[in-house]
């Protein structure tokens, strides 16, 4: 099939961006998004251009690194579905097709698609975790976990931390992956003896981070590659309201 | 003989950390023998860990814990994203929780076996033993893997074993047991004791006085080249199947780090020892960029056919009658049937596509048919056990496995060899020490399913840091300044050699190599290796290497994000270590595990070991001043599994 692709550059950091449109020629329904985007690369680097940057790893849906807003929706058309995990036969010949970075305040552009999710990592590092030193844990099975409590856990813990829900958000807020963090560990028995630290502190690192408040717009939960559900933030918002009153 | 031409053979290595004594007391007494630091001492010590997966984030996370300094680096950009998360099955332990006859010896034992007797008995032992403290470990850290009603974990079965005792928090494991080592790195990033490096790779080893203390390093997003020092050095940087180009491991996946160590000094061992998985989704076309695998389980309810006849591969599978089929697993190998284990439903897939009766585009698969299942089962049950695998599967092919059956075809998926180390896993360079799957330790000539979490999270949560004391009790070692010569020296290699990719200027891009060497390898050092092929994939890679230093083409420039240059240099290394790769299938004339050589097979066509000529692992000596690398076995003794005949039939 043969597609036109409008795509963001922009050379570095502090450079001004903006969308070029390449023709894309002769491209099997059967590639990956990705191998699109490498297939027209092949042919800038041999005209002399420079290759659109983008990242990506695993092209599996599980490393979270591919991100991408396509044609103004993160991570594309296709429902619960990672950008490397979508395929050109969703789209028809002759498409035009939009190609831009995550938008948001907490995560810049470094080139063309590449953008900075440092400020995941700063959530989690302030209480994204369960204090257990190699070493010092008990036998397995000295506490019993309730297979629904496991299996919740279990569902919100699949979070690969692409940050889609931050660029989907009006607000640029990373509310729905601190959620399913908090609820993880919070579903864990091992999880309750900093359950309250972990939400006050992770909380303060999000909005130290610049990522916005959350108005339970939504959008967070439709593009989520791995369907983690909103009713997460509401769980977070009462388990933040008891820490608080503690305090 | 081809030896001489090829390589030269130089002196037996010797593994001086090997215990002896009963093998189940080995690790104790190494644990006591090995010198400590004092937790005073600690902070003034700095490691620096490569790789952020399971090995390297669950080594760096201890060692931060005991309070060394930690300096951690990885090309990704959050150490969550290391190809660990991955994995799917699950993780082996020997807690017997099933009371079905399971325990330490038995996992060392099917270990020892399904490595086909070329791994060492003492690590294989060790790695048993402490599997159990791995899921202890993970459950404290709140792991969630699967669970019964009761509240207790869940086990199942993985191929090469007659008991359940494999951990897993459903089709993937290693996503969460890897979340869990980088939630423990992440508390000591914010603790102030691990400092952090994402998208930074490295490109050299620093060695000052005969040991490791540093690696030059560059910053992926302003391509600053910098030089960083500690007092010891672990790789913990993964496998290297990416040199096929197509393979299941992620496009980022690369031998540098190993491969800079081992033109340092560091012997690298077995480096022909790759295994092929059976049951990943076939290639669809040239625009192919990686292989995705389908979980193993599928293999309990499909089954695999191909066409009796080659004229009827381009007809619609449904258009086939039931007795002008194949089933070619169940007819071969009646008492295992579809269920074989890896190495040998690969090599069968390719018997038949080779007759050319191979379903699919370029007749490279075979079908995985689930008709009989759903007929048996019902719709319902199929989807409730493989509901997700299905959806996958569509979503990349486009057909509905309910409807047709799966094509399949087997591809790389993981690299036994790596680095050799000793019982400290320690290199042949003092105080480089290598975890994981960089290193050759534990899987022998094939690796069990569920043996790879397994062995990740043993070495970098309970090996190295027992180990690594020992040789860190004799520092601080004198502080490393960036005039000291071998300090320039190594910056400037990884100066010039950035330079010279961007100086070439050639016609050719860095994938389109890639994919030459790929195709080289997977054609003649695959499945199936023979004398004739080796020996001519050496010469292709040589001309290959040759011409990609003057036909490559690298735009941008060094100072800069720059996906290209980063790609040049891991595909520069491949090509060296593509070569090894041949010479060292060349020289072992057997077949053994995921080494299997067409002039080493019984009348029937199995593998044939030659254990009175090739019981040791093979570390090689990187190409000196004659262009031959130099052979150092290892010789292996078996005290406790003696070496037997697989046989499946």
């Amino acid at each position: 099939m043969d597609i036109k692709v409008r795509v963001w550059r922009q050379s570095g950091p502090t450079a001004g961006g903006k969308m070029v449109t390449y023709d894309v020629k002769g491209i099997s329904p059967d590639a990956s998004f990705l191998e699109m985007i490498d297939v027209l690369n092949e042919t800038l680097i041999l005209n002399g251009d420079d290759p659109i940057a983008f990242d990506h790893d695993c092209r599996e849906g599980i490393c979270g690194a591919c991100s991408m807003v396509i044609n103004g929706v993160a991570h594309g058309p296709e429902k619960a579905t990672t950008t490397c995990q979508l395929h050109m036969r969703k789209f028809k010949d002759g498409d035009v097709i939009d190609v831009e970075p995550w938008r948001a305040a907490a995560f810049p552009v470094i080139k063309d698609l590449v953008v900075d999710r440092s400020a995941f990592d700063k959530i989690i590092q302030a209480g994204g975790y369960i204090t257990a030193p190699t070493g010092t844990a008990p036998d397995a099975h000295a506490t019993p976990v309730p297979k629904k409590d496991a299996d919740a856990a279990f569902e919100a813990a699949t979070c690969i931390g692409c940050g889609a829900c931050v660029a989907a958000c009006p607000n640029g807020s990373s509310m729905l992956f601190t959620a399913a963090k908090i609820a993880h560990l919070g579903l864990m028995p091992q999880g309750q003896p900093e359950r309250d630290s972990r939400v006050i502190d992770m909380l303060q690192a999000q909005d130290d981070a610049g990522f916005g408040g959350c108005t339970n717009a939504g959008e967070c939960t439709t593009v989520c590659p791995k369907g983690i559900p909103l009713s997460l933030i509401g769980r977070l918002n009462s388990d933040y309201r008891k820490a608080i009153s503690k305090r | 003989m081809v030896a001489n031409e090829f390589w030269a053979e130089g002196e037996p290595v010797v593994d001086k950390a090997a215990p002896d004594g009963p093998v189940e007391t080995r690790w104790e007494r190494r644990k006591f023998s090995a010198k400590l630091v004092n937790p005073a001492n600690r902070r003034k010590l700095t490691v620096i860990v490569v790789g952020t997966g399971l090995a390297g984030g669950s080594a760096a996370a201890t060692l931060a814990e005991a309070g060394y300094k930690v300096k951690s680096y990885c090309y990704q950009d959050s150490p969550r994203r290391a190809h660990s998360i991955a994995a799917q099955g699950g993780i082996n332990a020997a807690k017997n929780y099933r009371n079905d006859g399971d325990s330490v010896y038995r996992l060392f034992y099917d270990t020892v076996k399904g490595g086909d007797f070329r791994a060492r008995e003492s690590n294989v032992y060790r790695l048993a033993q402490v599997s159990v403290n791995i899921i202890d470990q993970c459950v404290a850290q709140g792991v969630p893997f699967a669970r019964e009603y009761g509240g207790l974990l869940d086990n199942r079965s993985f191929g090469g074993t007659q008991v359940s005792r494999t951990f897993y928090a459903r089709g993937q494991t290693g996503q969460q047991l890897l979340l869990g080592a980088y939630q423990a790195m992440e508390r000591q990033i914010g603790l102030g004791n691990i400092e952090m490096n994402a998208r930074h790779e490295m490109l050299e080893l620093i060695i000052v006085d005969g040991k490791a203390r540093g690696i030059v390093v560059r910053d992926m997003v302003t391509g600053e080249i910098t030089t960083e020092f500690a007092d010891a050095v672990v790789l913990a940087s993964g496998g290297y199947g990416n040199v096929f180009f197509l393979s299941t491991n992620a496009k980022g996946c690369n031998v540098t780090a190993s491969w800079r160590a081992h033109r340092k000094g560091a012997l690298f061992a077995n480096p022909c020892y790759t295994q092929i998985h059976p049951t990943c989704i076939p290639e669809s076309g040239s625009h192919q960029s990686k292989l995705t695998l389908m979980s193993e389980s599928l293999r309990n309810d499909g089954r695999v056919w191909v066409p009796k006849r080659a004229e009827d591969c381009q007809k619609p599978a449904g258009e086939i009658a039931e007795e002008d089929r194949d089933y070619y697993l169940e007819r071969i190998y009646p008492s295992f049937g579809n269920l074989v284990p890896r190495d040998i439903a690969s090599r069968a897939a390719k018997n038949v596509c080779d007759e050319g009766r191979g379903v699919g585009p370029g007749g490279l698969g075979v079908y995985l048919d689930f008709a009989d299942a759903i007929k048996r089962l019902g719709r319902k049950a199929v989807e409730a056990k493989y509901g997700n695998l299905f959806e996958m599967y569509e979503r990349i092919t486009g057909e509905d496995p309910y409807e047709t059956p799966m094509r399949i075809y087997p591809a790389v998926h993981y690299t036994m060899g790596g680095l050799w180390v000793d019982y400290d896993l320690q290199s042949t360079i003092p105080g480089l020490f290598v975890v994981g799957e960089a290193n050759f330790s534990d899987h022998g000539a094939n690796r069990l399913g569920a043996s790879a979490l397994m062995q990740g999270l043993a070495d970098g949560y309970f090996v190295l840091p027992n180990t690594i004391s020992n040789y860190l009790a004799a520092g601080p070692f004198p502080a490393v300044s960036e005039t000291d010569a071998p300090v320039v020296e190594a910056r400037k290699e990884v100066e010039d050699r950035i330079a010279r990719f961007l100086s070439i200027d050639g016609d050719r891009t860095v994938d389109s190599f890639h994919r030459e060497l790929g195709q080289i390898m997977w054609e003649y050092c695959g499945m199936e290796r023979t004398e004739e092929g080796l020996t001519k994939a050496v010469g292709l890679i040589r001309a290959l290497k040759e011409e990609f230093w003057t036909r490559v083409k690298v735009p941008g420039k060094g100072e800069e994000l720059n996906q290209n240059l980063e790609k040049a240099g891991r595909v520069a290394d491949f090509l060296e270590l593509g070569e090894l790769m041949c010479i060292d299938a060349l020289h072992r004339r057997e077949s053994c595990g995921g080494h299997f050589r067409a002039e080493s097979q019984t009348s029937d066509g199995e593998a044939l070991r030659h254990d009175d000529e090739f019981s040791y692992a093979a570390a090689w000596e990187y190409f000196g001043a004659d262009g031959k690398p130099t052979l150092h076995k290892e010789d292996l003794n078996f005290e406790y599994v003696h070496p037997s005949t697989r046989s499946y039939k």
